[in-house]
């Protein structure tokens, strides 16, 4: 993957199979500390401590049957590599947080990428999930709560052409108003 | 940091869509569906889907559904598209590009053409 917020799109999806009903999509970026943290939270199925070793790191585990995906250890190689680390927090039946943070100086570092464009296509794409977006740059915020819009919309579905223009100038002008100049 | 964009605007839009629904009643939905699996991300799946959305918002489509699915077990063919159009059979189209995504948008979803090139053979 060429950015974190690919990273972030393939981390939200596990969050949708894990029937998650509610999902929190998070990134803070502070020059002055000089980290990148991201986090994905849900209130999905969640995994007991053997599933959330598997997932990890799926190449130093006996598991024969399960398929377990790439794209978490993609993401932990990533940010170990820029002296950071990924963490889980999971329990059966509660959820699952996922944490990445990065240095964001390091030579290494993914670029962003297009965090308001990966939002607004997992908006549009899983209209039932409640989302909430946060983005923070040293400390200016910009967070977006799908529900007052739902509730405006009522019946009217998020994919038709005025309501994604509407969605997209939103999330993209709010991102842009946040980001770190530099 | 106040709202970048209100919510009496999104009022606005709304009404219009709403207007715009009831004038043309007998408009076939579309749903269009693509694969955002690790393996479709990997291989350009968000920005078909974009090509798919931007296509809908120029072309001012309306009552087209687009729609995420995870990996479909075809890694190697994505990113993967499959098309509903009104009650006719699931179209599944294969390596998606940008162009080939407003492609399929005009010929097939606009159309009711199934862009034959691109469809992933079924056994």
């Amino acid at each position: 993957m060429r950015e974190l917020a690919l990273h972030l799109l393939d981390i939200a999806e596990n969050s949708v199979a894990a029937d998650a009903g509610d999902i929190t999509i998070a990134v803070d970026e502070d020059s002055k500390k000089d980290r990148l943290k991201m986090s994905v939270e849900d209130n999905g199925k969640g995994m007991d401590e053997d599933m959330v070793a598997r997932v990890t790191d799926p190449f130093v585990t006996s598991r024969t049957t399960r398929k377990v995906g790439l794209g978490i250890p993609l993401l932990k190689a990533a940010a170990e590599a820029c002296n950071g680390y990924l963490r889980i927090n999971s329990a059966p039946g509660k959820g699952t947080r996922l944490e990445a943070e990065f240095q964001r100086s390091h030579i290494d570092r993914m670029p962003l990428g297009d965090l308001a464009g990966t939002w607004f296509e997992l908006l549009v794409a899983w209209p039932q999930i409640h989302w909430i977006f946060r983005y923070r740059a040293n400390g200016n915020e910009f967070l977006f709560d799908d529900a007052p819009i739902k509730n405006e919309l009522g019946d009217v579905s998020l994919s038709e052409p005025a309501i994604l223009t509407y969605l997209r100038e939103t999330l993209q002008e709010g991102i842009k108003n946040s980001e770190i100049k530099d | 940091m106040p709202a970048v964009k209100s919510l009496d605007e999104l009022k606005r839009l709304k009404e219009d869509a709403i207007a715009k629904r009831n004038a043309k009643t007998t408009a076939g939905t579309a749903q269009v569906t693509v694969a955002m699996g690790t393996c479709g991300i990997a291989a350009g799946a968000r920005e078909t889907m974009r090509a798919i959305l931007d296509t809908i918002e120029a072309d001012g489509l309306s009552g087209v559904v687009v729609k995420q699915t995870g990996c479909m077990g075809l890694c190697e063919l994505e990113p993967i598209v499959q098309v509903e159009v009104g009650g006719a059979a699931k179209v599944t189209y294969g390596k998606v590009s940008v162009d080939q995504a407003k492609r399929i948008m005009k010929e097939h979803v606009v159309g009711g053409h199934v862009v034959a090139e691109l469809v992933i053979p079924t056994k």
